[in-house]
């Protein structure tokens, strides 16, 4: 999990600059996603972690902080096993 | 590193370009005068296969990899600015379902897409929307198993002739997107004509009253619809025009050279005068550099690198102002032939303009592509 969360963290640090941003904080309410954001933060979960991301799992609630990502990564991980 | 297309890609390449010479170049004039693209060539692009190009194999589509499908836009787009729009406004839809769709969505669809039994449109832009996307004014609103959608779109590429449209709306305060049927109750189609370039691709406005659609349309979950579904659909479409745009490119560059070739003035042929060379080299470096920005972007698309957004984003930028420029000489070379509807390039001049525009204008872009820098 910490892996994970590491590596969430250093790609939203790429895009969202001069902010120490916490495992919990909103980055829809901090008002740092734009669609093309979003794209590209989709692409990065499933390049980077090897999950397909689907319909079913476009839920705000889903990518609302790296705590959230997180742990989509690990559900879908883990129904892959 | 190895730029170097595959066997199989050059292979393909050089298909495409036979269609192109033999089916679409002869009578690509003839669709621009007449604003209209008709069935028979549809039909032929169909039977290529080319509606299917990015649909996989299990739904009846070519499965095609990011980079032949940009050799084909390139290709088609070098022949006929609006077929190639074809391509993109269908292609779209069909990577919205691919991609977003659920498995109900994807059987009842993508084979029919996929065979050009049926032709799909996207419905993003408005009387009073353009590049501010999320300010959408067509409403949906759930009633019962329903979902009702009013408002208007316009400048529907292949709206005339569509029968299955992509339409944004607003749903509870955030963009969904919706697949609405030709024939849903309450939806009129209005023709729109005496646009300056891609005059053959059959714009349309829709007018949607109260248009009552199955909650099993909606693509993508309610409120995702702008994040996800526009945007990797409008990535695709970025994607075809930048490549359609250096196909613009390449056709002024081969016209140029053919007609700088053929044509003399003060004694000698035109390639021989040195303010001509100017014009042909900046065209030659440029295509070239928009084609590899192209490929780069589709070559980051196949390994599915969240860079390609972006690099798609350049490479269309690029792409766009080099075919404009491209026509712009091109059109200079030939003169007042240049300016007549003897020679294709006023053609190119003017459907260049439109790549400026589309899928992200220049200004758009401009603002974008440096907020990248800065990231």
């Amino acid at each position: 999990m910490q892996e994970i969360t590491t590596k969430i963290k250093a790609f939203l640090a790429r895009h969202i600059q001069n902010i120490d941003l916490q495992d919990e904080d909103d980055i829809f309410a901090l008002g740092f996603v734009n669609s093309l954001f979003a794209m590209q933060l989709v692409l990065f979960v499933e390049s980077e972690f090897g999950v397909a991301i689907e319909n079913e799992d476009l839920d705000i609630d889903n990518f609302r902080s790296i705590k959230a990502v997180a742990g989509l990564i690990e559900r879908k991980t883990a129904a892959r096993i | 590193m190895n730029i170097e297309l595959t066997t199989q890609q050059k292979h393909d390449r050089e298909a495409f370009r036979a269609f192109v010479q033999e089916e679409i170049m002869p009578r690509a004039d003839q669709y621009d005068r007449e604003e209209r693209t008709p069935p028979e060539i549809i039909e032929k692009v169909a039977r290529q296969g080319y509606l299917g190009a990015i649909v996989p194999g299990e739904y009846g589509g070519g499965g095609m990899n990011m980079i032949t499908f940009g050799l084909l836009n390139e290709e088609i787009g070098r022949g006929c600015s609006s077929i190639r729009s074809l391509l993109t406004v269908h292609s779209m839809v069909e990577h919205a379902i691919v991609r977003w769709g659920s498995t109900r969505q994807k059987t009842a669809w993508l084979p029919r897409l996929a065979t050009g039994e049926i032709i799909a449109a996207f419905g993003l832009s408005e009387p009073h929307v353009g590049s501010d996307a999320s300010s959408i004014e067509t409403s949906a609103r759930p009633e019962d198993d329903a979902y009702i959608i009013s408002g208007q779109k316009r400048w529907t590429t292949y709206g005339q002739i569509a029968d299955l449209f992509l339409i944004f709306a607003q749903c509870d305060g955030k963009v969904s997107a919706f697949l609405v049927e030709r024939d849903t109750p309450g939806l009129s189609v209005e023709p729109i004509s005496g646009m300056i370039g891609t005059r053959a691709s059959m714009l349309a406005a829709l007018h949607l009253h109260d248009c009552r659609v199955r909650k099993e349309n909606l693509l993508g979950g309610r409120g995702f619809g702008l994040a996800a579904v526009a945007t990797s659909a409008l990535d695709i479409g970025r994607y075809t025009v930048a490549w359609g745009a250096v196909g613009i490119a390449q056709a002024c560059l081969e016209a140029s050279l053919q007609y700088s070739s053929e044509r003399k003035q003060f004694g000698g042929y035109l390639k021989d005068h040195q303010l001509i060379r100017q014009m042909i080299t900046r065209m030659i470096v440029n295509v070239k550099a928009a084609r590899l920005l192209c490929y780069q972007a589709g070559d980051l698309k196949d390994s599915g690198d969240p860079r390609t957004i972006m690099e798609t984003w350049i490479a269309k930028y690029f792409a766009s102002t080099t075919a404009a420029q491209a026509a712009s000489d091109a059109v200079q070379i030939h003169g007042a032939y240049g300016c007549s509807e003897a020679y294709p390039v006023q053609r190119y001049w003017r459907d260049a303009k439109v790549m400026e525009i589309i899928e992200g204008s220049t200004q758009i872009q401009e603002i974008t592509i440096a907020g990248y820098g800065y990231q």
